[in-house]
């Protein structure tokens, strides 16, 4: 029955996401171009040209406007733009394989934060979550009885030196090329070491078939988002930094859901982080508001920063659980 | 013997067909009076709601249980902690004792072999119900990571329980071909079947004895560094993590040690039921229980210092989660089973125990229940407490994840993980001489069959 089930949902999707990759390719090429256009490509190198190379392609007649190295506009056949993010069908969408280029980072301002709870409710509307939980927390933290308590949103911290993926028995859970902690819910055997094995407690677990039957209801929404994390019961799952939003060069639903703009998200490699409102360079944020990560001393290397809760903008108030 | 007159050869003989067969008679394998029948319908009835229970976590998942995302560990990883913890008497009595030279062990050895394997067999077991997709148990061969504790433990247990096996069983060979040669008629075909087929045509010659005297030579060495190893490596589970109270390394010798005070205590409370069930009493004698006894003090006591370790260095810091932690045992409302646990399944035992009266039978075996149940609740102690720590405070959760109570689900497996570890030391019993009779005869210079004949000197 479960496995039926399961394999009923996973051929809908199949479904749906060849749909979606039709749409996806669409939009991706439109969202190049403004890009482009923009001279956005500045900061990244988004797209490479192939003027080097000898072999031409068929030209479009399509002109695209570029900043070039040196800082002088130029106006080039779209014909010769490749793209440096290759479009990664999301049929063929490994979860094993990360988004090339990419290192993904994200700060979390804590001086912004007041508990406004729009990044859980995101989170569980993305990822078909029951209605009070989410993959991301926001905890009440308060450091020594003298000093002011605060609101942390605690979303997973994707280490670098993940203590989860350590000890994982069946390479079920692992790091992406692009910094990801992913986990292969059909590989999972549910043994749970990597929940004790976190030290921040993000991961959550399929005790029964709760969150599986809510993808199964909502099943006609699932439109963007197809490639995150599965519901599978008996096996871990946690924040994965909407990986299949990442690809299109979106920001996850909690970045987007955040009225007060507390999580940037952005790219190491490019030193880029975006919060929706203002895009900053990442080294600069650290150094000028005194970035950390928590609990460095354990090792772990979050890619996480949490921005300190100095000059705050909102007083701490006492939120009663937030109802969706 | 050759000097021997005729007439003394026939004398001795007859002394020794006396004695041969009042040993035999004795040891052999008996069938169940009623309370026996109870005993096993009762262990049957235990196994069935557990295998009840069962069904409904395969049909439904973990949410059966009471473990959530916080407490994601609970009493069926205890349980595996705990029967881990007893499989080490297999190696302190068939190899420590064994390469110490301690005669009196003889009557002994099989039951606390028989005692570490049926601990393994539903060590194993249990860690499979925890898993959330057994189905997948293969993957753990085909995908296995060596870098993960959890297939160093896969390794360790696996081996330990062949080579537990072993121990078990080659000094069970001429025992075996003493069933199987016996004059009773009685014996249904299948057991009689199984005696010849297991006792592999065993004749009893010297070179036998020397070849399977040998290999329990060598496999009492090689016991030792596993039996270490399993429970090292079980609490690595544990300390490998950051989690609070968790996090330490005295934790591999803090388990061991453990591990090998309740296997004594479990040997003591096994080899008292047998005693009275079967009237063995020319075999497993005060002396045994008052030798017992006096390594349950060593043990336990080695126990107390690795428990001073564990808990007045980190009480003495009082780091602030792992602080927490302890005051939610010293204090808080882990405090009644802590103080339980700690007084009346160590320190009691110890002050009993230091006094040869409380080495007596009776009193010998009261404490070795107790400790054995203390036993129990010490592993919830370690797992539980710690997962309701987590560094990340627990907020914004349903009420019922803040805190864990096991389900009935939880309780009848866990019962009958328990009653299926007594159900295989039970049949074990029926159908096997639990006291090694060659050994024995061997001991007291009696002769077996002629051809069964250890031949000593």
């Amino acid at each position: 029955m479960d496995e039926f089930s399961e394999g009923v949902l996973r051929t809908k999707t199949q479904k749906i996401i060849r749909t979606v990759e039709d749409q996806s390719d669409n939009s991706r090429r439109k969202f190049l171009k403004a890009t482009l256009v923009t001279g956005a490509m500045v900061t990244g190198g988004l797209g490479t040209l192939e003027v080097l190379s000898e072999e031409t392609k068929k030209e479009t007649g399509e002109k695209i406007r570029l900043l070039s190295p040196d800082g002088k506009i130029v106006e080039v056949d779209s014909s010769v733009i490749n793209p440096a993010i290759p479009d990664i069908p999301l049929s063929a969408h490994n979860v094993r394989d990360g988004v090339p280029g990419k290192k993904f980072v994200m700060v979390i301002d804590l001086s912004k934060c007041k508990n406004a709870g729009k990044c859980r409710k995101a989170c569980s509307k993305m990822h078909y979550l029951p209605e009070d939980r989410s993959y991301i927390k926001i905890d009440k933290m308060q450091d020594a009885e003298t000093t002011a308590p605060y609101w942390m949103p605690t979303p997973c911290f994707h280490c670098d030196n993940p203590p989860c993926v350590k000890v994982c028995p069946v390479d079920a859970t692992f790091k992406l090329s692009d910094g990801i902690v992913a986990i292969d819910n059909n590989r999972c055997i549910g043994c749970r070491f990597c929940m004790v094995a976190c030290p921040y407690s993000a991961r959550v677990f399929n005790w029964g078939e709760e969150q599986f039957k809510i993808t199964e209801e909502r099943f006609e929404e699932i439109k963007t988002h197809e490639s995150c994390s599965s519901h599978v019961k008996g096996t871990v799952e946690k924040c994965d930094f909407c990986p299949s939003k990442a690809i299109k060069n979106e920001l996850p639903d909690c970045v987007n859901a955040c009225p007060n703009g507390v999580f940037y998200f952005g790219d190491e490699n490019e030193d880029v982080v975006t919060n929706g409102d203002e895009t900053v360079r990442l080294s600069q944020l650290l150094i000028d508001k005194a970035g950390y990560r928590y609990l460095e001393e354990l090792g772990t290397k979050p890619r996480v920063y949490y921005l300190p809760p100095a000059n705050r903008q909102f007083p701490f108030k006492e939120v009663n659980e937030v109802k969706p | 013997m050759s000097n021997l007159s005729i007439t003394e050869e026939q004398e001795g003989a007859a002394i020794h067909d006396e004695r041969t067969h009042e040993l035999v008679a004795d040891l052999l394998p008996k069938k169940f009076g009623t309370a026996g029948n109870l005993w096993v319908a009762s262990l049957f009835l235990v196994v069935l709601i557990g295998g009840y229970a069962y069904y409904h976590q395969l049909r439904d998942g973990l949410i059966v249980t009471d473990m959530r995302d916080f407490t994601s560990w609970g009493i069926y990883i205890s349980n595996f902690v705990f029967f881990v913890a007893i499989s080490l008497v297999g190696s302190l009595v068939s190899a420590i004792l064994k390469l110490s030279n301690v005669e009196w062990r003889t009557p002994l050895v099989r039951i606390a072999e028989i005692i570490a394997v049926s601990a393994i067999m539903l060590a194993a077991l249990i860690i499979i119900v925890d898993m959330g997709r057994p189905d997948r148990i293969w993957h753990l061969f085909v995908y296995g990571r060596i870098q993960s504790p959890i297939i160093w433990d896969v390794i360790v247990i696996t081996t330990y329980f062949t080579i537990s096996v072993l121990l078990l069983y080659l000094p069970l060979l001429p025992d075996l071909a003493l069933c199987r040669d016996s004059v009773k008629t009685n014996i249904p075909r299948w057991r009689k079947k199984l005696y010849r087929v297991l006792a592999l045509n065993w004749k009893g010659t010297r070179s036998q004895y020397k070849i399977m005297k040998r290999a329990m030579q060598i496999l009492a060495v090689l016991i030792i560094p596993l039996a270490l190893m399993i429970h090292t490596v079980t609490s690595w589970l544990f300390a490998t993590t950051y989690r609070a109270g968790w996090d330490s390394s005295n934790f591999g010798p803090y388990f061991v040690s453990g591990a090998f005070m309740v296997g004594a205590a479990s040997v003591i409370a096994v080899m008292y039921v047998l005693r009275n069930h079967y009237h063995l009493d020319k075999y497993i004698t005060h002396r045994h229980f008052n030798n017992m006894g006096k390594l349950l003090v060593l043990l336990s006591l080695i126990y107390l210092y690795f428990n001073i370790n564990e808990y007045l260095v980190s009480g003495y810091k009082m780091k602030k989660v792992e602080g927490e932690q302890l005051l939610d045992l010293f204090t808080g409302s882990y405090a009644p089973i802590f103080w339980m646990v700690q007084i009346l399944g160590m320190v009691v035992p110890i002050i009993v125990l230091l006094f040869k009266q409380g080495r007596k039978p009776l009193p010998a075996f009261i404490i070795a229940v107790m400790v054995v149940v203390g036993a129990w609740f010490k592993r919830f102690l370690i797992v539980t407490p710690t997962l309701l720590h987590p560094f990340v405070p627990i907020q914004h959760v349903p009420e019922s994840w803040m805190h864990y109570i096991p389900t009935w689900e939880e309780w009848s497996i866990t019962a009958a993980s328990l009653a299926g570890a007594l159900l295989v030391i039970t049949f074990f019993v029926r159908v096997f001489p639990i006291v090694t009779i060659w050994e024995i005869a061997e001991e007291r210079g009696i002769k077996l069959e002629p051809h069964l004949n250890p031949e000593v000197k």
